[in-house]
């Protein structure tokens, strides 16, 4: 290689890296396209997706009455063994048992968000959260009973 | 040992690249023979990631295994559990709503873009460049944030289901892919501008990590590795699923079979992508987006395969089934390890300088050559 080359060479590495650095410097000059966001600065306005699957609720109305039958669907839908459901027998008015809710554990530490179990409930009673912040210093606290303490099932749900 | 030491002739060493060591993308450990900076052979060691997903699936429903896949190459979740609901669907004779079919295509290649995009941000970096890591994933961030949308999660959708899809589009899913798609095209010029004309860039790959036609059959390279070698082996192209067979896309092929072929097939297969999802936005049919199945499906007794093109290859799923609820086996022929097998012929006789970016061109995912 002659010493003539060699600087052509060297002048021609250093023109493509100056055209490259032309992309760097555009955005440089041009901070409104940068889109980085300041979290946690901006939990005031962050807004997540309306379907983004945080974790798993039930969902209760205003009377303190959810959806749930007890029938166990999610739990079997589900593939970790995250929803374990613990039921009862409630008596009737007309003196006749029924399966009822008592107690839904879900397993936060165990769940990957999947959506199997809100496909498979059959009357709506779970839905997804957007509330992705589950970090805690005890894990126990990971494990969680869904259906809030005094709430029954919602009337005219089977 | 002492004999080992002093059998071997002077210069020739061995070095252990990985399992920690951010050049491997993962816990890939290398075994490299030396003779001072020439490497003499490579030997990949694999099973540090390895969480026995197929053994898993055994255990799990065709409903619940598809989720698994989304663990495997997690950059291609999309298409791995597009995979599994093929195979399912094929077992239990389901005809997909061409609605499901348009939305699934588009959301395939929406993760190719974004597999590719990392991998061009990655691969940069392991040749000393910092900056387009950050351009790339400004891009990969907008397609996240579309898959947010309408999926619910970013990387780990599970949005598949067999017979279709989950749920329907987000009303604004059309919209926003849009906008998307007319912004992206001068982007790929800007990547172009900013790595692909630089000399010095061209330089580290041009004639690097060479890879014969031959070799990428017989080590059974499959998506861009095995096309840049001049192999045609696109599966959306000669075994197509869903409406890959209606769009209209060129299959990316270059014959240098270097790692620079393989940096072009990838760029340009960004293209092609983008062409695809143009063709499908505007034509989505009315309809169903889930087929009617059964609340517990069960596949026939049998074998069944499906393979499909995923951003780093072809990625084959074989279930057999002896007429239960959950698969009697499961096999997934991921693109990864086979291209990763092929490591040593790359490498070969060059450099050991020149090994990371050639490991860079592989696109290598670890989890998903593990499994």
């Amino acid at each position: 290689m002659s010493i003539q080359q060699y600087i052509k060479n060297v002048f021609n590495a250093v023109k493509t890296l100056l055209k490259g650095m032309r992309v760097t410097g555009y955005y440089f000059f041009h901070p409104k396209e940068i889109i980085t966001q300041q979290y946690p600065d901006n939990r005031a306005t962050l807004k997540l997706a309306d379907r983004f699957k945080g974790e798993v609720v039930m969902l209760h109305d205003e009377n303190n009455e959810h959806a749930c039958t007890g029938c166990t669907a999610c739990e079997l839908a589900c593939p970790n063994g995250t929803i374990k459901i613990i039921t009862q027998f409630d008596i009737t008015p007309d003196g006749k048992k029924k399966k009822a809710l008592n107690t839904f554990v879900y397993h936060l530490e165990l769940c990957t968000m999947c959506n199997l179990c809100v496909e498979a409930c059959p009357t709506g009673a779970i839905t997804m959260a957007q509330n992705f912040e589950h970090s805690v210093y005890d894990r126990k606290q990971l494990t969680k009973i869904l259906n809030k303490p005094g709430s029954k099932i919602r009337a005219g749900v089977e | 040992m002492h004999q080992v030491l002093s059998s071997t002739p002077e210069g020739i060493f061995t070095i252990n690249v990985g399992p920690q060591h951010p050049a491997t993308h993962g816990v890939l450990h290398l075994v490299i023979t030396l003779n001072g900076e020439t490497i003499l052979k490579i030997e990949p060691h694999l099973g540090y990631i390895h969480r026995s997903i197929e053994k898993m699936c055994e255990s799990l429903t065709y409903r619940q295994f598809i989720y698994v896949t989304s663990r495997m190459d997690y950059l291609s979740a999309h298409i791995n559990n597009h995979a599994c609901a093929l195979c399912v669907e094929k077992g239990l004779q389901v005809e997909v709503p061409m609605r499901a079919q348009y939305i699934r295509v588009i959301m395939d290649e929406l993760t190719r873009l974004a597999s590719h995009e990392l991998w061009w941000g990655a691969m940069a970096m392991d040749v000393g460049a910092f900056t387009p890591f950050f351009y790339a994933f400004r891009e990969r961030e907008t397609i996240n944030e579309i898959m947010e949308e309408t999926c619910g999660a970013r990387l780990t959708m599970n949005y598949m289901v067999p017979g279709g899809v989950m749920a329907d589009i987000h009303p604004q899913f059309q919209q926003k892919v849009k906008q998307f798609i007319a912004g992206y095209k001068n982007k790929i010029a800007e990547y172009n501008e900013l790595v692909t004309g630089n000399v010095i860039f061209q330089n580290r790959m041009k004639g690097v990590g060479y890879l014969s036609t031959e070799d990428a059959i017989s080590y059974g390279c499959s998506g861009p590795v095995a096309r840049a070698s001049g192999v045609a082996c696109d599966v959306r192209k000669r075994y197509p699923y869903d409406v890959y067979a209606q769009v209209q896309f060129d299959e990316i092929i270059e014959t240098t079979g270097d790692s620079f072929a393989r940096y072009l097939v990838r760029i340009r297969e960004m293209e092609q992508s983008v062409r695809i999802i143009e063709q499908l936005i505007d034509n989505i049919p009315e309809g169903d987006y889930q087929a009617k199945t059964k609340a517990v499906l069960k596949l026939p007794k049998g074998e069944f395969y499906q393979r499909v093109e995923t951003a780093r290859g072809e990625l084959g799923v074989y279930i057999v089934s002896e007429g239960g609820t959950t698969p009697y086996r499961i096999k997934f022929r991921s693109p990864g390890f086979s291209n990763l097998s092929a490591l040593n012929e790359m490498a070969k006789g060059g450099k050991i300088g020149d090994l990371v970016a050639t490991m860079g061109t592989l696109d290598l995912v670890i989890p998903d050559i593990d499994r």
